[in-house]
């Protein structure tokens, strides 16, 4: 009964889904495809990135995450964590998991918003797509605006923000 | 970085971590799997509700939303639809290039990939058990306020 209540909204998607299919074969036969390759690719990813998470979790000291990303790590934190987003794979809510870990053992706030812009915009993988399917000239325009704006976005919620508000859940 | 690389990675530090201490592998193994069931039932929501979505919202129908001459309603339109769904990037940018082939403008495929890429409406929930309420919605609000600059620069500057 628990189960079910977790994943209530699954259900409830299911259900229209099915009754999708009622209304019409197509639509309802298409989003059943669609679906499952979504979920395919989230269970390719998902598992990966959380065993490294928690990897990371055991072996990697507070000390050494406060030193790279905490309070006093200044500009050179910023370029840690654009180096970190830009090596990065997978969707946004992959680094949710990531980003909450680093808050955890010490990570400065403003840090880790940048580290979440960084990740929608300068992804190497990513980039290099886009560069093959919009131009050059498109991409290096969008990183030009994404970074410094995700750097200022980053401080003012940082500012509005108290970092010992945030639920920061990753393994309860 | 492909699947086959990302799990050959994790295999390595795997088996390094194993070696040096089995307890602190079983923790981590323990929070990874912790981890993933307290979050598996958003995604799997989120998963099924996209698959309709995408079924019904099919890249035909929004290349017909943003495509040829469709103007600044085209541009509104992308920011819209891009900010709601969730498209995996190998589809994001195909579909992209077929709609600038089809007649879209630089403006309003800016507008599609950049919302596509920082705001999710759809994975909202997800964000907001990460961190909270406020945070979700104000980095979401800015990364909005950032594809639309990115699109009037992209409109100025390429179309």
């Amino acid at each position: 009964m628990k189960m079910l209540l977790k994943y209530k909204y699954s259900i409830v998607w299911i259900i229209i889904m099915i009754g999708l299919y009622f209304f019409n074969n197509n639509l309802g036969h298409k989003a059943y495809r669609i679906t499952v390759s979504n979920i395919k690719e989230m269970l390719l990813f998902l598992p990966a990135i959380f065993i490294l998470v928690g990897l990371l979790d055991v072996w990697v000291p507070k000390e050494t995450i406060i030193k790279l990303m905490g309070e006093q790590s200044g500009i050179k934190g910023f370029v840690i964590v654009l180096l970190l987003a830009t090596v990065a794979a997978g969707p946004l809510y992959v680094a949710f998991p990531i980003a909450t870990m680093l808050l955890k053992k010490g990570a400065r706030l403003a840090h880790i918003l940048f580290f979440l812009g960084a990740w929608t915009s300068t992804k190497l993988p990513i980039a290099l797509y886009e560069i093959a399917s919009l131009g050059l000239k498109f991409t290096l325009l969008h990183i030009a605006i994404s970074i410094p704006a995700f750097l200022l976005i980053a401080f003012i919620i940082e500012k509005i923000v108290p970092k010992d508000s945030l639920n920061m859940i990753h393994e309860k | 970085m492909n699947n086959p690389i990302l799990y050959l990675i994790i295999l390595i530090l795997l088996t390094v971590s194993f070696i040096k201490d089995r307890a602190k592998t079983k923790k981590a193994l323990l929070k990874a799997w912790k981890s993933f069931t307290n979050i598996l039932p958003e995604v799997l929501s989120i998963m099924i509700f996209v698959g309709i979505l995408l079924a019904i919202l099919s890249p035909e129908t929004i290349s017909q939303l943003i495509g040829t001459q469709s103007g600044l309603l085209g541009v509104i339109t992308a920011l819209l639809v891009g900010s709601i769904t969730l498209i995996p990037s190998f589809i994001t940018f195909p579909l992209a290039a077929t709609l600038l082939k089809a007649g879209a403008g630089y403006a309003q495929v800016a507008a599609f990939v950049s919302t596509l890429m920082s705001v999710g409406l759809i994975t909202l929930p997800v964000e907001i058990k990460y961190f909270n309420k406020r945070t979700a919605i104000l980095r979401n609000g800015f990364s909005f306020i950032v594809a639309i600059l990115f699109t009037i620069v992209v409109w100025q500057v390429m179309n």
